[in-house]
């Protein structure tokens, strides 16, 4: 059976607007969440969690954050490498004050932190747009990094001025420090990615995102229609730094471990999550999604291919790596300008008319 | 009945009155002491040469300008300062000139976006949907097909409306006034740059809209023809002042507007 929506026909408009109207769809998404969540777990070793899947699912809520801010509101930021570290630095504060609290806890109070942070930085947006807002954003990004360096209270005055993640757990399973199982770490990571990408659909469906959408595409108009733009603005940069405050406390304590700012929380973070969301697709989860396997999946690969298939020297092969992502997002955006996303609904549509495509 | 007293019996006491607008930008006088009013179930058209400060008026009465002198009235109460949401809240939705859809969005997003101050569910149960926030959406999402059925647009509901013709997305743009449920419509150039057929179709729309939903319309137009067919009293604008107000045929023998606007023979 081919893979296309003709004949799957909707009775009710419930039906009609779900998440993935096409069955083929509901089932493989049910099938990728019945193997992540049953499968990978038992079979999950060290280099699979630090190398694969947790980067790629930080990232991803990473990715989904910025979305949100800039794929469905449209304000360019490049604050995010920043509010990764106001994230980061939250849940720090939070697991050293508070020992006792639930990992997931902590790293939701974290987000919520960075997102009062993220309304603070998104004043300006009432104001400014594009390419100015985008280096008020850079501010941002700076500021929070010195400020991190600068103040011994955030890294509660250690030696280094690094901070690194105590063990800590949820249930009584460790999911940060040494000692924690991969299996553990990369489910804790898996649970919070799931629900939040259904909580950042849910938001991008509803009254919230066309509200946001409504601003990015025209202004004036949405203010004629009804939306308030200040509220709109600020609640894309507090839900957009929520995710992204979370993504930094799971990068800083599930990922890293241990983290000094400048290092860990640079303006090339910040880039690194623009491009994969204009990668992956502006205004698309899916495309987070994508984006986020794009930048950090395919360099695994090509390194892999590089030096364990084809037997090259390590550096040779870093070297080559980094010409080679670089060619493959040139010729992505070149076929695709809006991401890959846009690519599948594309193929999606053709699909539709396959074989008879007139 | 005759057609006329029957129109007549339709409309209702004043709903929005203007009084002494004064709009100034810099050293320009864009309207100066503007009068008039706008009264329930009627079709009010305003016309004046390019430049007459018809669309300033619109931006004035949907609260992007703000008048340095004069009063908005709007349902027996005098308005304060407001921002344009607020005035969406109030009950008055309008079109624009140029299209002002939202491209990336699909028809019915775009029409939703119109239901846009009537939702209430809040962040949470949004975040959440089952429950309240899908309920509300199914809600809204039947209402608006009823306006997706009334302007015929069935086949384009999930296409994006930047793909779509020119006069599909004014079509579309009038859907999502429509969406807004509101008391007072403002169309400003609702049949600029359509052809015959177009114009037929929106002209028809325009007088069903005011017909089936008893929505006040005020409208800018160019084409003297659809105005003085379609509207039952018509404010002529020239320079930002007021040349005239009345009837179309008051207004067509108004030899002020003749002069001005509809064209004199100088023989």
């Amino acid at each position: 059976m081919f893979y296309r929506e003709a004949g799957d026909f909707k009775t009710s408009y419930a039906s009609d607007q779900q998440t993935f109207p096409i069955k083929l769809d509901r089932y493989f998404v049910w099938g990728v969440l019945a193997i992540a969540f049953l499968v990978i777990p038992f079979v999950i070793n060290d280099y699979w969690e630090k190398s694969v899947l947790v980067p790629f699912l930080v990232w991803a809520m990473a990715a989904l954050g910025l979305n949100i801010l800039t794929g469905y509101c449209g304000q360019v930021s490049l604050g995010t490498g920043g509010f990764m570290a106001v994230g980061a630095y939250a849940c720090y504060k939070l697991m050293v004050a508070f020992p006792e609290m639930n990992m997931f806890l902590v790293v939701i109070l974290a987000g919520l932190i960075t997102a009062m942070v993220g309304i603070a930085f998104g004043l300006p947006s009432l104001r400014i747009k594009g390419f100015y807002l985008a280096v008020a954003t850079l501010a941002a990004q700076f500021f929070l990094v010195w400020l991190f360096n600068k103040v011994p209270w955030f890294y509660n005055y250690s030696a280094s001025g690094q901070i690194s993640a105590p063990e800590r757990t949820v249930f009584d399973i460790a999911v940060t420090g040494p000692n924690a199982p991969p299996w553990a770490t990369y489910l804790f990571c898996l649970i919070l990615v799931v629900v939040f990408a259904y909580v950042a659909r849910n938001l991008t469906r509803g009254r919230t995102g066309r509200s946001w959408m409504a601003i990015r595409d025209m202004d004036i108009a949405a203010e004629i229609i009804g939306v308030p733009p200040l509220q709109a603005k600020l609640s894309a940069f507090a839900i957009s730094s929520f995710y992204i405050g979370m993504s930094g406390a799971m990068f800083f304590a599930i990922y890293l471990g241990s983290a000094e700012p400048t290092e860990a929380f640079g303006i090339d973070k910040s880039f690194l999550v623009l491009f994969m969301v204009i990668v992956g697709g502006l205004g698309s989860i899916l495309g987070s999604f994508l984006g986020a396997a794009f930048m950090i999946l395919i360099p695994v690969l090509l390194k892999n291919i590089m030096v364990g298939v084809l037997g090259w020297p390590a550096d040779l092969a870093a070297h080559i790596e980094f010409l080679l992502i670089g060619a493959l997002i040139m010729i992505f955006l070149i076929a695709e300008p809006h991401g890959l996303a846009q690519l599948w609904r594309v193929t999606k549509e053709k699909l539709r008319l396959w074989p008879f495509p007139h | 009945m005759s057609a006329s007293a029957d129109r007549a019996a339709k409309i209702g006491d004043t709903m929005l009155e203007v009084k002494d607008i004064t709009l100034s930008f810099g050293g320009v006088k864009a309207l100066t002491d503007i009068s008039f009013d706008i009264k329930e179930g009627e079709i009010r058209a305003i016309i004046g040469p390019n430049g007459a400060g018809k669309s300033s008026m619109l931006n004035v009465i949907s609260g992007f300008y703000h008048p340095q002198q004069g009063e908005v009235w709007f349902n027996g109460k005098k308005r304060g300062p407001m921002k344009p949401y607020q005035v969406a809240r109030q009950g008055i939705a309008r079109t624009f000139q140029n299209i002002a859809l939202f491209k990336g969005m699909s028809t019915l997003d775009n029409l939703m976006t119109g239901r846009m101050t009537q939702m209430k569910t809040n962040l949470f149960w949004q975040a959440i949907w089952k429950g309240p926030a899908e309920k509300e959406e199914l809600e809204h999402r039947e209402r608006v097909e009823h306006i997706i059925d009334f302007l015929g647009i069935q086949a384009i509901r999930k296409t994006p409306v930047g793909r779509l013709p020119y006069g599909m997305q004014k079509r579309v743009e009038l859907g999502r006034a429509l969406a807004a449920e509101a008391k007072l419509l403002l169309l400003d150039e609702p049949m600029a740059g359509m052809n015959l057929e177009e114009k037929e179709d929106m002209c028809r729309f325009v007088l069903d809209v005011n017909d089936e939903f008893g929505t006040t319309i005020a409208l800018i137009e160019h084409d003297m023809g659809v105005v003085m067919d379609l509207s039952d009293r018509v404010v002529v604008l020239d320079y930002g002042q007021k040349l005239a107000d009345g009837t179309p045929d008051e207004v067509r023998s108004n030899q002020a507007v003749i002069d001005a606007y509809l064209g004199v023979s100088h023989d």
